[in-house]
């Protein structure tokens, strides 16, 4: 009896679990009022953004962006996905959808390998160097991208990689070595030196503790390092558009295409349908990692 | 026995020839970083900076022209433009995204009811990407149908909040669309410092009778120096490269009237064929985060240093 009513005040936390201070008090009127007018700007967008995708264009040029809508229909999200025109096709967002994948893949795990492997040899195997290499990695994620957006054209061209789903692959492994080494090494720094150690010990070397005695241990770390890179990838919009190539653009690049193609009549219900696809991914990432989002974000920033 | 107990005399022996093959596989794995950091950190800003002071048109030369690239870059309205709305943008939202950020951390940490939905709701647009931000933000101030026309037609017919078709105005939406975007990244870190604060100093404040004003003014805030310092970095370096958002919401209109740097930098290489002025305005943007990161680098080190001393001493 009394666990259940423990569990469901956990599940709701609705009125009913015990509350020592009245409810209705200036000061909870503040906090509470403050809170809601924010929570509400927050939602807002998101709340414009489905109601319009589930709405008729006649119906949008006649109502308000904030009304439910009165028949509701999933027409746009077909046309979004099928048949959206990019400027110069019309094949809708599956295109750069699967390009995205395509490119998400095999970025986030090669990053995620490379960055592991790094971070450990930079907690556990120093050597002379290795601290002045990682500190300019680190610096260097300060460096604005455009800086560095030419020469790297240049290397990939040289490499055969320009304009290639391969080519924009490496350079968001590249770019994302800063954070996660950093990430990777924060985190095997926790771990004791005694471990270490105690395997070096017993014979183990390099690879052997890395494999059979780190990577047990760094399961949730290696979940913060996915969160950090499947959104950062797919929301990337610079790196597609200049490495990707035309024919291989991420869907951030062509959602950007459909949206805003000065041809043909504006259809407001399929962009923000198509919005909500390119931003669906991220969000379900987001809703269903909760706290280790936070810890992915806050990891980078508040140690350093 | 002997060779046993004193094993350095046969050291010299056994010793590999090369110091550079100790610790063989921790350099092996640490090859992709050592080349991230020199070839494209080091190697390709340098390149940068290096062709900048060529007249490179569609391909790199090496015909120099001194500062030419620098001079005419200044003298461009479009630059100067996009100068101006970097400084706009980027004051706007330091101040806004601390502030709100700021304040959204404190009311969370009241011990409230449903923190975990506020704080999901607060975060959320910092998952989703500046293209799908810039896009929604469009819609919404849309002047056909957005805001202004919900609130005319509820009455007020001479409401105007046409952002996007104005000129002075434009580089405001993209302010109101990044604050949306990036202020739960704020309110996260904010709030993970205040939660870092020895809960003592509230007891103590409250014996003392201050207000709780005064005492998230005159302590806490200068007790979490730190998480602001490195917050205003992380937003700075945020703000020289907004890029996405722009390019989404308003693609540097109307006109030119909300253009920055970094799409300067690009539409000059890629599209304008004209990779000296590119190259040299991603110098100037480059020279811009340095002047913001080596004060706080110094500050930081210097810091280290300091508090190594005390340990030391």
């Amino acid at each position: 009896m009394g666990n259940s009513t423990v569990l469901s005040s956990l599940d709701r936390s609705g009125p009913s679990g015990p509350k020592p201070r009245r409810l209705i008090s200036t000061r909870n009127i503040v906090i509470y009022g403050f809170l809601i007018v924010a929570a509400l700007y927050y939602l807002l967008p998101l709340y414009v953004m489905v109601v319009t995708s589930l709405k008729g264009m006649p119906e949008i040029r006649m109502g308000n962006i904030f009304s439910p809508p009165m028949e509701i229909t999933f027409a746009p999200w077909v046309k979004a996905w099928d048949t959206a025109c990019t400027g110069l096709y019309c094949e809708g967002l599956k295109v750069g959808f699967w390009n995205s994948i395509q490119i998400l893949v095999p970025s986030t795990i090669i990053s995620i390998i490379i960055a592991s492997v790094n971070g450990y040899a930079l907690s556990f195997w120093r050597f002379k160097g290795s601290e002045v290499f990682f500190t300019i990695l680190l610096f260097g994620a300060f460096i604005p991208y455009q800086v560095m957006l030419y020469p790297i054209v240049i290397i990939l061209r040289e490499l055969g990689l320009f304009s290639s789903l391969a080519g924009v692959t490496l350079v968001h492994v590249i770019f994302g070595m800063p954070i996660l080494t950093l990430l990777f090494r924060n985190y095997f720094a926790g771990i004791p030196m005694e471990l270490f150690k105690a395997a070096r010990v017993d014979g183990a070397g390099f690879w052997r503790i890395f494999l059979q005695i780190m990577l047990p241990m760094s399961l949730p770390i290696f979940v913060v390092a996915m969160i950090i890179q499947i959104t950062g990838i797919w929301n990337d919009f610079l790196f597609g558009v200049i490495y990707a190539g035309t024919k291989n653009f991420p869907m951030t690049v062509q959602l950007n295409n459909i949206v805003n193609t000065t041809q043909g009549v504006k259809e407001y219900n399929v962009n923000m349908a198509a919005t909500l696809l390119t931003g669906a991914l991220p969000l379900v990432v987001y809703f269903v990692s909760g706290k280790l989002f936070v810890r992915g974000i806050a990891a980078g920033a508040v140690k350093g | 026995m002997a060779s046993i107990t004193n094993p350095d005399n046969r050291r010299p022996v056994a010793k590999p020839p090369n110091k550079l093959f100790r610790n063989l596989s921790a350099k092996v794995a640490a090859l992709p970083m050592i080349a991230t950091a020199l070839v494209i950190f080091v190697g390709c800003s340098a390149w940068s900076i290096f062709y900048s002071f060529t007249s490179s048109k569609s391909l790199p030369r090496e015909k120099f022209v001194g500062i030419d690239q620098y001079v005419r870059l200044f003298k461009t309205s479009r630059w100067q433009e996009s100068m101006e709305n970097i400084l706009i943008y980027g004051v706007c939202s330091l101040v806004f995204s601390l502030i709100v950020g700021f304040l959204l951390a404190v009311f969370l940490d009241q011990k409230i009811r449903f923190e975990n939905t506020f704080r999901t709701i607060f975060l959320y647009p910092f998952a989703l990407s500046f293209i799908v931000t810039g896009l929604v933000w469009q819609w919404i101030l849309n002047q056909n149908f957005g805001i202004q026309k919900v609130i005319q037609d509820l009455g007020f017919t001479s409401f105007e909040l046409d952002l996007l078709s104005n000129k002075d105005m434009a580089i405001y939406a993209i302010v109101i669309a990044g604050l949306w975007q990036g202020t739960g990244l704020v309110m996260a870190l904010m709030l993970a410092g205040l939660r870092s604060i020895d809960q003592e100093i509230w007891k103590a404040s409250r014996v003392d009778g201050i207000p709780a004003w005064r005492t998230y003014l005159f302590i806490v805030i200068p007790m979490m120096r730190p998480v602001f310092v490195t917050t205003l970095v992380l937003i700075a370096a945020g703000i020289v490269k907004v890029y996405d958002l722009v390019v989404a919401l308003t693609d540097g209109g109307p006109g030119i009237a909300s253009e920055v740097p970094a799409k300067y930098v690009y539409d000059y290489m890629f599209a304008n064929n004209n990779l000296g002025q590119g190259l040299a305005a991603s110098t100037v943007m480059l020279t811009t985060v340095l002047i913001i990161l080596i004060p706080w680098g110094l500050m930081e080190f210097g810091e280290k240093k300091a508090k190594k001393q005390v340990i030391d001493g």
